[in-house]
């Protein structure tokens, strides 16, 4: 063997082998912003799964000769105008929040990347198709359907009408605490938008060679999307995703704040500015706690997002 | 028919691209025709080198023999099957045989696969090989390919162009195919690294019986290693004889302007090279002219040219011409 005999032998390399993952991973760590809303992301996250451990009193437990309590001893934050201490509420809000953010963009990613890759592996025909009717729920204006399915569900539940279909999903919206309509509005409108990216991302990359030589080679389309593809379009839906995160949280709020999100007495970030807005020049520490809670949180995803972006993809570094 | 000895018969090739207009409905109002009826054999163990300029055709017809697009029209015998009619399962059988190295070595290799998953693909895709066979098989085409076995756990950015195409020229081989298709192999490497891997390739089908469609505009690489070679202009084959005949009488217009670029590297002869400059570019594929497809060009052009088109035909000793002056 002519060609073995001219085999180059290298001294083991000291340096650690990283993968791509890997080394997204490593310049991740390298971020200290990132890092610290990453930390603070899991603590609320925990903080979330144990509101009932950490915090003094139940969200609904209040006593109204409390009412409007400042900060002080016995309320740490202060008392709601129905005396239900602001901190525990607070913390308990945390869980609505964590499970917008984690289901609405779970449910976005699987449901955009899902459509997008078909639409942009398949092409043509089908290609056309499934963009036009993403472009025409696009065009629909979001706010409006949210107001008209709450509105329909509440007074078909109100009036005890409710059966069948309809009768299942407000017993699993109460269940969830009216959490149900806020994911089912949320996941409705953002996954069009990761099936348009997830599509170009596609569009990109099928043509390029490596793409090509695994199909000389003879491999199925579900290899080539799930090896080839897949793994080089995921990162940048991550990111979208994650970017994402702080609108999820925000419309989350804002239809609580509008009375469309979350049942009372389930406390919501936004349900609690809602309800502490009313007196705000008497009584400012009713939203100060929901507030800063909410312009954290969003921070955070929003620097984490950024992190990711710098780590997955060094080109778009500095760039916003 | 193929006669005997002969791996690949491509037979009247034709890879036309439809252009569409409209978005909903969708027009067919032309064609793209980048392969426009093309017929060449390659006989077992030798190569063939295809060159034209950019944009003529070479890289589709390689694309299209292997079937990744689906030719229009025309027939592509392999072993005598003729792959044009295959489909599923029996084509994909037939991959094992034919593999193809790609022109650009950045492009070619999936940046979030090791270069172990990447060279095991065909045999994993293939179910050949599995487990420690599989690694152990990888390796020793890393060895081949003049690679370091050690290398199989590394990504591809972690290598150099040149590198990089011997993880290409790895994996075409994995599968111990017979017929590999080289779709500008060194157009995209430095000149230093471009002979090393001529010489790899000339290595691996002295070692494996290779047959290598090699598919090239550098006319001195494709001197260097063909055994014949056909010149192709918008789409079409203009000449095809075996190399030396070539070089040293050429017949078509389009092969002597095309050779007389070549520069000779020595002051004296060099002196005395006449360049042929062809003047104008090259017509569109998706509106060809009438008549010969190069009469817009040609230095000597005739009337004929411009109504008629030339025949491909051998003008003895298997040289074939698509000229009316000849």
């Amino acid at each position: 063997m002519a060609v073995a005999e001219r085999t180059v032998r290298l001294e083991t390399p000291v340096r650690k082998e990283r993968s791509p993952w890997g080394d997204a991973w490593y310049q991740l760590t390298r971020n200290r912003v990132a890092v610290s809303s990453l930390v603070f992301i899991s603590l609320l996250i925990l903080v979330a799964i144990f509101a009932p451990v950490i915090a003094p009193y139940h969200f609904a437990e209040g006593s109204l000769e409390d009412n409007y309590a400042p900060p002080g001893d016995k309320y740490l934050l202060g008392a709601d105008f129905m005396g239900r201490d602001i901190l525990s509420r607070t913390l308990y809000g945390a869980r609505v929040s964590m499970s917008v953010a984690i289901v609405a963009s779970l449910v976005s990613l699987l449901v955009g990347l899902t459509v997008g890759v078909i639409s942009g592996y398949v092409g043509g025909r089908v290609d056309n198709i499934i963009m036009r009717i993403v472009d025409i729920i696009y065009a629909y204006p979001f706010i409006v359907f949210v107001i008209l399915m709450q509105v329909y569900f509440k007074a078909l539940s109100r009036r005890g009408e409710a059966g069948g279909i309809a009768g299942a999903i407000i017993e699993l919206d109460s269940k969830a605490g009216g959490m149900l309509f806020v994911f089912i509005a949320i996941g409705l409108v953002n996954w069009l938008q990761m099936a348009r990216l997830a599509r170009g991302q596609v569009l990109s990359y099928k043509e390029k060679e490596f793409v090509e030589a695994a199909r000389s080679v003879g491999a199925s389309g579900g290899r080539i999307i799930f090896r080839h593809l897949l793994p080089n379009i995921i990162g940048p839906l991550i990111v979208a995703e994650t970017l994402q995160i702080p609108t999820y949280i925000f419309l989350e709020a804002f239809l609580s704040f509008i009375g469309l999100g979350v049942n009372p007495p389930t406390p919501s970030w936004g349900a609690m500015i809602s309800e502490g807005f009313k007196g705000l020049r008497s009584y400012p520490h009713l939203i100060a706690a929901p507030a800063i809670a909410l312009c954290l949180t969003t921070l955070a995803f929003n620097f984490l997002g950024d992190g990711l972006r710098d780590a997955l993809d060094p080109r778009l570094r500095g760039t916003t | 028919m193929p006669e005997n000895g002969i791996l690949l018969n491509v037979e009247n090739l034709k890879m036309w691209f439809p252009i569409t207009q409209g978005i909903v409905i969708q027009r067919h109002v032309g064609d793209i025709k980048a392969v426009d009826g093309i017929s060449f054999f390659i006989r077992r163990g030798e190569t063939l080198g295809l060159v034209g300029e950019s944009g003529c055709g070479k890289s589709t017809t390689g694309r299209a023999i292997l079937q990744l697009y689906r030719p229009t029209a025309g027939e592509v015998y392999f072993e005598g099957e003729n792959l044009c009619k295959l489909k599923g399962e029996k084509l994909r059988r037939m991959r094992r045989k034919m593999q193809m190295i790609f022109q650009d070595p950045y492009a070619s290799l999936n940046p979030r696969m090791t270069v172990g998953n990447i060279i095991g693909e065909p045999l994993e895709v293939h179910n050949i090989l599995k487990g420690k066979a599989l690694k152990e098989r990888v390796q020793e085409l890393l060895r081949v390919v003049g690679l370091n076995p050690y290398f199989i756990n590394r990504y591809p950015h972690e290598f150099s162009g040149g590198q990089r195409q011997r993880i290409g020229v790895a994996r075409a081989l994995a599968v111990n195919p017979s017929f590999i298709i080289c779709d500008e192999p060194i157009s995209a490497l430095d000149v230093s690294i471009q002979a090393q891997i001529i010489n790899l390739l000339e290595e691996l089908q002295e070692q494996f019986g290779l047959t290598y469609l090699f598919i090239a505009h550098d006319l001195s690489v494709v001197r260097h290693i063909s055994d014949r070679v056909a010149v192709m202009y918008l789409g079409k084959i203009v000449e095809l004889t075996d190399r030396d005949t070539l070089y040293n009488d050429p017949k078509h217009p389009y092969t002597q302007a095309l050779l007389s670029a070549v520069p000779i590297p020595d002051p004296f002869v060099e002196e005395k090279r006449r360049r042929i400059i062809l003047e104008g570019d090259v017509p569109s594929p998706a509106n060809p002219p009438k008549g010969c497809n190069f009469n817009t060009r040609c230095p000597v052009v005739m009337d004929i040219c411009r109504e008629n088109e030339p025949e491909f035909k051998d003008i003895g000793g298997e040289h074939w011409v698509a000229c009316f002056r000849v």
